[in-house]
């Protein structure tokens, strides 16, 4: 590429800043992305990266700082101005509508106000020109989550943009369909279109991306070429140190110790015409070992979670079985006291009462099984003990915090979540059951989460945990399930899982027994 | 003949004030805005719609009075949760509750009044037709009015491009905000046709139905209203059907009482309200197509960070 070429670059950005009360989520970002390269911004959970591409698609406003597009300066002050200019956004979520054909999706972003029927037509064939095949009537509700993302991409290539956004795009896809997404990537790129490509996963940006911009902290920390790069000289620069690996020392003789949690034949109808039927899940978790179920969001593991956890009661008692008692009837409270603990995957008003200190939290979800420390004589309240198991969570997790005992909605999602968990692990349930541990959670955080995992698991408890983040299963987990379309696979040892058979299961492959497979073969 | 013909055309004259203040709050939910001032609105088209009437003697300049004070009144409520974001349930509340009074006290003089009525259609010839004639060719204005109304909504919502994009801003007024669309601007307008409607059904209750004015003369065809459009799983036929068959049965518990039936009057009264929850909750088994249909952002205020 001459210098010629690379003196206009397609977009621009110097000294870009947003401020949020007093937190600089932006700080005087300079960023270059020039025609027909993939650009990768890299960057921990709150490191600013959702900030600053808000502000490139206009639905945030900058506080300082310029946009340069093709040599000129402009301003973006709403989506619709970012759209005119030629930059188009794929969401991670939240843009698409559930109760709407895929087909009205895509018109409701395209202003030329042709009918309904043409643009179904449209995206058809430009779904089937990508490779990306799409069912223009379709509802989104019905839709898995990949194929919702297909939606956002044909969206954003009928408006032909010459600046792509992808905002996390592979977070919820099984690596194959990750492949596919890649192909469609090296397409666009060729057709000379620009991408800015939003990762945590340092392997595809490796792979893919022609340049680099690492956020930490709402600031630059540098530009590189990924490529001469390696993914753990990457992540230094993302996190600022080094990451401590996670520890999983194998165990002897898992198969003679006692099963604590059993699932049994576990049916449920589906809720809502969105949700997922769960169909006849079996599963048995030992003493001693870590499960992990994989799958792409939205197969049925929000509703597997609430089953097991008490959420939502079963018909059949036996179905849930913990320390070998019939729990399927027993309510979260129930299953606690017999030794089970429970974090679910939403921590703001799920996990934890957004508005209500830390120790009042932990009494709320402790008051059953730790009565006696918690509540004396007369049903009072025993502040000084909860507090003090509070400041021992706190301690225990290394839970950052601005205030000695604050609202649970004061602390970042990391923090939170390392407290929620701190709060399970406190009691040293004999069964756990963990629903994405580590979403949003940033690298440092999660390898604690994970490793307090391993050891509980060590000292003689099950753990079971839901997860879409394969590269955290295959750290922590003893064998791995596949939940897909409700339907649970056989675990497999983590010695014989690979990506690529735990990716096959959870595209629906080959549901059920894969050492049938191994028979056949 | 002719007393089947009469009862027909008096459960029309019931069930249009109905339909249209319905048909009106049925768009502002679909714009994912709760307007539970659906009755204040309607009280402010009445005495509207009399007091215009009756000043000025014609009862077409009554109303657009109605339809016009209506509308003014659903803009305050705009004002407050769009603008300034407050709960929409406190504010319909207090919307309906300020209606009300200001009715009342806007009519003080005009009670006992006799009213201006708006004439009944009369095409010669066609309206002469026996017995269909009337129903088809001689109704009041407002009824033909209903009628282009609910199928003007239904095809604007589900034929139009901007119809569609009134209800991607009930589904989720944060991704419609995402893709560039204005999602305050609809909510305005939407909840401005809403008031526009109330309006002019509240009219329809002192220009046609009954041309007089009496203080709370509403008597609570607001709140059925309402509740006809959650039944109704916001399909604007349906909310017709739910409209005539309040209507019928109201008449026809009328009739019942009048002719002395030994049941308990407390209970034909209920019958309306009864039957039609029954009929509407029986149409709406199919519990996909209702979550299809329910704005999901159905009274969550919005506000866009910038």
């Amino acid at each position: 590429m001459s210098l010629q070429e690379n003196a206009v670059n397609l977009l621009e950005v110097r000294g870009l800043t947003k401020i949020f009360g007093s937190l600089k989520a932006c700080d005087h970002i300079d960023l270059a992305i020039a025609k027909g390269e993939i650009h990768a911004l890299l960057g921990e959970n709150g490191a600013g990266k959702s900030t600053l591409v808000k502000m490139l698609f206009g639905s945030l406003e900058p506080n300082a700082g310029d946009i340069f597009w093709n040599g000129q300066k402009v301003g973006i002050p709403n989506p619709g101005a970012a759209k005119k200019l030629g930059i188009g956004m794929v969401f991670q979520h939240f843009s698409l509508f559930e109760a709407l054909t895929a087909a009205e999706n895509i018109a409701l972003s395209l202003d030329d106000g042709a009918p309904i029927g043409t643009i179904a037509a449209k995206a058809r064939a430009l779904s089937y020109s990508y490779g990306l095949p799409l069912d223009p009537d379709s509802l989104v509700g019905d839709l898995s989550v990949g194929e919702r993302q297909r939606i956002e991409i044909i969206r954003c290539l009928l408006q032909t943009p010459q600046l792509i956004i992808l905002d996390e795009p592979t977070s919820v896809l099984t690596p194959q369909e990750a492949d596919k997404l890649f192909e469609t990537l090296e397409r666009l790129r060729s057709e000379g279109k620009s991408i800015l490509y939003i990762s945590h996963r340092l392997e595809e940006v490796k792979r893919m991306c022609d340049r680099a911009t690492v956020l930490r902290h709402g600031k630059v920390v540098g530009h590189c070429n990924p490529r001469e790069e390696t993914a753990a000289s990457l992540a230094r620069m993302m996190v600022g140190n080094e990451v401590h690996a996670v520890v999983r020392q194998p165990v002897e003789g898992i198969e003679k110790a006692q099963s604590l949690l059993e699932v049994v034949n576990l049916n449920r109808q589906p809720a809502t015409p969105f949700s997922i039927p769960l169909k006849n899940i079996n599963l048995s978790v030992r003493a001693g070992e870590v499960i992990g179920i994989a799958g792409v969001a939205g197969n049925g593991q929000g509703e597997f979670f609430e089953a097991v956890s008490g959420e939502v009661l079963q018909n059949d008692t036996a179905s849930v079985r913990i320390r070998g008692k019939n729990a399927g009837g027993l309510s979260i409270t129930g299953r606690r006291l017999l030794g089970a603990a429970f974090v679910p995957e939403e921590r703001l008003g799920h996990g934890a009462a957004p508005r209500m200190k830390l120790s009042e939290n932990l009494l709320l979800s402790r008051h059953a099984t730790d009565g006696k420390m918690f509540v004396g004589a007369g049903g009072m309240v025993n502040s000084s003990s909860i507090y003090s198991a509070a400041q021992r969570i706190i301690e225990v997790m290394d839970v950052r915090k601005s205030a000695p005992d604050p609202e649970a909605a004061a602390l970042s999602g990391g923090n939170l979540q390392k407290f929620i968990v701190g709060r399970e692990l406190d009691r040293k349930p004999s069964v756990m059951v963990v629903n994405q541990p580590t979403w949003g959670v940033d690298a440092g955080a999660a390898a604690h989460i994970r490793q307090a995992l391993i050891e509980l698991a060590r000292s003689g408890s099950a753990v079971l945990v839901i997860s879409q983040d394969l590269d955290e299963l295959f750290e922590i987990s003893d064998s791995i399930a596949v939940m897909h379309h409700g339907e649970l696979s056989k675990p497999m040892p983590i010695a014989e899982a690979t990506f690529e058979k735990v990716g096959l299961l959870m595209g629906g492959a080959e549901t059920g027994h894969p050492e049938h497979a191994a028979e056949v073969a | 003949m002719d007393i089947t013909v009469n009862i027909l055309m008096t459960i029309a004259t019931a069930a249009t004030p109905l339909l249209i203040a319905a048909i009106g709050e049925l768009v502002v939910e679909r714009s994912g805005v709760l307007n539970l001032g659906v009755e204040g609105m309607m009280v402010m088209g009445t005495i509207g719609g009399f007091g215009a009437a009756y000043l000025t003697g014609n009862p077409w300049i009554g109303l657009f009075a109605g339809i016009a004070l209506g509308a003014l009144f659903s803009l305050l409520f705009a004002v407050m949760t769009l603008s300034l974001a407050t709960n929409q349930v406190a504010t319909g509340l207090s919307l309906t509750i300020l209606g009300l009074g200001l009715s009342g006290m806007m009519g003080t003089n005009f009670v006992g009044l006799p009213g201006e009525r708006l004439p009944n259609l009369y095409i010669p010839v066609l309206t002469d037709i026996p017995v269909i004639g009337r129903l088809l060719f001689g109704q009041d204005p407002i009824f033909y009015l209903s009628i282009v109304l609910v199928i003007a909504v239904a095809w604007f919502l589900f034929r139009t491009r901007t119809g569609l994009t009134l209800r991607s801003i009930g589904d989720s007024h944060t991704s419609a905000h995402a893709l560039g669309i204005q999602v305050i601007r609809y909510r305005y307008l939407a909840v401005i046709f809403g008031g526009a409607c109330a309006g002019l059904a509240g009219a329809h209750l002192s220009l046609v139905y009954t041309p007089q004015w009496v203080e709370n003369m509403t008597a609570g065809r607001g709140w059925i209203a309402l509740a006809l459009v959650v039944f109704a799983s916001w399909r604007p036929l349906r909310v017709l059907a739910g409209a005539y068959i309040f209507g019928a049965v109201w008449i026809g518990q009328l009739h019942a009482q009048a002719f002395g039936i030994p049941v308990p009057s407390q209970f034909l009264s209920s019958l309306p309200y009864l039957a039609t929850i029954v009929v509407l909750v029986l149409i709406s088994r199919n519990k996909r197509l209702t979550m299809m249909n329910t704005p999901a952002s159905l009274g969550q205020p919005f506000v866009p960070d910038r």
